[in-house]
């Protein structure tokens, strides 16, 4: 087997000139809690769930980012905000430039179109009384795109065949349940690319799916990547994942991205406490390689409660005085190798 | 003398039509006594329904044949009746997403009461304290006894469900997927405990997962399953290093890994339809090594080297020792 590394150089795109396809800044959304009619008469203190607090990164065209962290640490809200699915409290998103973070929805329709999900689940994702033809159709009426039912006929073989399902006659007129996991997965694909987009956001795209094909559905959203030009941002906990097939990782804690850079770079020259930890305890494949994994005690903090200063403070293992009063923001660390190698650790 | 020893299991599911589902087709293996076994495999594969048989466990739906040898007694031989004796008390199970096995209207306390109650291991407050000490070993204060499941954490709620498979000290644990859907922090926390049990405790556990990196770093020994049956089994260097059957190569190869730098790479097609019969080797339609043999005869699981097998037409030919590259 030749030994091919899959993913391009580091970083390409981030340092070239230009407008990013997204830049996100200063990202901020809570979600409140309600208190209830008992609550409020008592006087109960509103609550709210922070769950992304102040996030910035940017995504270039042809590029590749992953988000990563464990559950509740804002990912996936950061992902539907973007989108404007949620909406933020403050912060800018700018989609090529144009700021979208305040628009109305009336305003975000066209832009929709161009900004595309898909979803975990392909068994949950796709009408299971829908041929094949129809998912990927739908998306096309709703935006008024594809002229003529013959136009869009063309339109659909072509997305399929984007998406790996060739030839198209064989797929068109299958339901989901004739198809295996990877191949629903690439008709959710598909029914995105349909509408030409340039951004992808993909949540967890191969979670549900058997290890045996989730190789090829990160190749195909790599290959649109490089070869078509999309930016995509993959949210994903599986860091294995994302250092093979992205371009850059963010590793997010608690609503706060705490390390970012090259894909590379991050996994093999980690600096943030928090990073090498999840590091450590990835299963590596070779049985002999049990190298010792820092486990961290306890879980992800309630997100409704921060605790002071750095946010991982209380879980830290090498945290110190300072670090339970301030709240250190991204910036080059001193063992950084590379440009764009950022974390927020006060240590580092 | 195993502790454990599976042969020639084979189940069947009735399926509406009338048809019937062939999903275990032949398996046999054997666990030695605080030995740490993997059973590995996609989802359809059998492994599941493997152990769900050990437990005696599977719906009126299913028909099981062959023999499972708890200290050379078959306790599938008398049915129901042969099982009852030794279910929970000597094998039992943590099933995949504790968040739905534990009941979630009854206190973790009286859930791990339970079975100490219903097969005479402990009552009363003597049960109670033992679920607390139970609680207390898998890194939880016995003072949560008395609360529900929904204030338990999914990483908590995997832990309370691993205290109600040890309530009756059993020699055998089985795991299915125990980690599966928690975070990998949390998963390496659960990971360490089982792994710390079985030395404790001196339990065997056999892990049923799809995820080969975790077997590579809590089990002994593995068993690859496809399509109903073991394809490959052995020690877990062995298989990494050597694997002596395509589909265990090609398994590893669509893995990816953390510091790894070779491309991984996708297995073409899809796993054969069970509900019909097979011709010649499962593997075959995505194998890449596959050849006229291979066709027509359906391989065996033969012993390739002191406690490794696999079942591949390709070891027979003496020129090729290996089928395939080190990963």
């Amino acid at each position: 087997m030749s030994a091919v590394v899959p993913a391009t150089a580091a970083g390409t795109g981030w340092a070239a000139g230009g407008t990013p396809l997204l830049e996100v800044t200063d990202l901020v959304t809570r979600y409140p809690i309600h208190r209830g009619i008992v609550g409020a008469l008592r006087r109960h203190p509103k609550l709210t769930v922070h769950a992304v607090e102040g996030v910035s990164f940017s995504v270039a065209k042809g590029e590749m980012l992953a988000l990563v962290g464990e559950s509740g640490c804002g990912k996936t809200t950061t992902a539907q905000t973007v989108l404007r699915l949620v909406d933020p409290v403050s912060g800018s998103i700018r989609f090529q430039g144009q700021d979208i973070s305040a628009l109305q929805p009336r305003a975000l329709r066209p832009l929709r179109r161009r900004m595309q999900m898909i979803y975990q689940d392909p068994y949950e994702s796709l009408d299971p009384r829908f041929r094949v033809r129809q998912t990927i159709e739908e998306p096309m009426l709703i935006h008024g795109v594809g002229g003529s039912k013959q136009d869009r006929r063309s339109l659909i073989a072509s997305a399929l065949a984007r998406a790996g399902l060739t030839p198209p006659e064989l797929y068109v007129d299958r339901y989901p349940h004739e198809l295996s996991g990877g191949q629903r997965q690439r008709v959710a694909i598909a029914a995105s690319l349909v509408l030409d987009p340039e951004l992808l956001v993909a949540d967890e795209p191969v979670s549900m799916l058997d290890v045996s094909v989730r190789a090829g559905v990160l190749s195909l959203l790599d290959e649109l990547r490089s070869q078509g030009g999309l930016g995509i941002l993959m949210i994903t906990h599986d860091l294995s994942t994302a250092a093979h097939f992205a371009d850059r990782i963010a590793v997010m804690y608690l609503g706060r991205i705490v390390e970012q850079g090259p894909a590379k770079e991050v996994v093999r020259n980690p600096q943030h406490p928090y990073t090498r930890a999840l590091l450590s305890v990835v299963p590596k494949r070779d049985p002999r390689d049990r190298s010792r994994s820092q486990i961290l005690k306890g879980e992800t903090p309630n997100p409704v409660h921060v605790p002071s200063g750095c946010r991982f403070h209380p879980r830290c293992p090498v945290a110190e005085r300072r670090c339970t009063v301030d709240d250190p923001s991204l910036h080059r660390p001193r063992e950084a190798r590379v440009d764009g190698h950022e974390a927020a650790c006060l240590l580092v | 003398m195993s502790l454990l020893e599976v042969r020639d299991l084979h189940v069947w599911f009735d399926l509406p039509g009338g048809d019937e589902l062939h999903a275990v087709q032949g398996v046999s293996f054997s666990l030695e006594r605080g030995e740490r076994l993997g059973l590995v495999g996609e989802s359809g594969c059998g492994k599941t329904t493997t152990i769900l048989a050990l437990m005696g466990l599977l719906p009126p739906s299913a028909s099981v044949s062959g023999q499972v040898l708890l200290d050379d007694e078959d306790i599938l031989a008398g049915g129901e009746e042969s099982l009852r004796p030794h279910r929970w008390t000597d094998i039992a199970m943590v099933f995949q997403g504790a968040m739905n096995a534990l009941n979630p209207v009854r206190r973790v306390g009286s859930q791990i009461v339970e079975p100490m109650e219903l097969h005479d291991v402990a009552s009363g407050d003597a049960a109670r304290k033992h679920a607390g000490e139970l609680l207390e070993m898998v890194g939880i204060p016995a003072a949560r006894l008395d609360h529900f499941p929904h204030e338990f954490s999914g990483g908590m709620r995997q832990r309370a469900a691993m205290a109600m498979a040890l309530a009756c000290n059993p020699k055998v644990l089985l795991a299915d997927e125990p980690t599966t859907a928690l975070d990998v922090m949390v998963q390496a926390q659960l990971l360490e405990l089982l792994v710390g049990l079985t030395k404790d405790l001196g339990l065997s556990l056999i892990l049923v997962t799809h995820d080969l990196p975790v077997v590579a770093q809590v089990c002994d020994r593995a068993a690859v399953m496809y399509a109903g049956e073991i394809v490959e089994a052995g020690p877990m260097e062995s298989l990494f290093h050597e694997p002596r059957h395509p589909y265990t190569r090609l398994l590893f190869a669509a893995t990816p890994d953390l510091l790894g730098e070779e491309e991984v790479v996708s297995i073409p097609g899809s796993p054969p339809r069970l509900d019909r019969p097979l011709v010649g080797c499962p593997f075959r339609p995505r194998c890449d090594r596959a050849f006229e043999r291979c066709v027509a005869e359906r391989p065996i699981l033969k012993t390739i080297d002191a406690g490794h097998q696999a079942a591949c037409h390709l070891n027979d030919i003496p020129a090729r020792p290996t089928v395939g590259a080190t990963p």
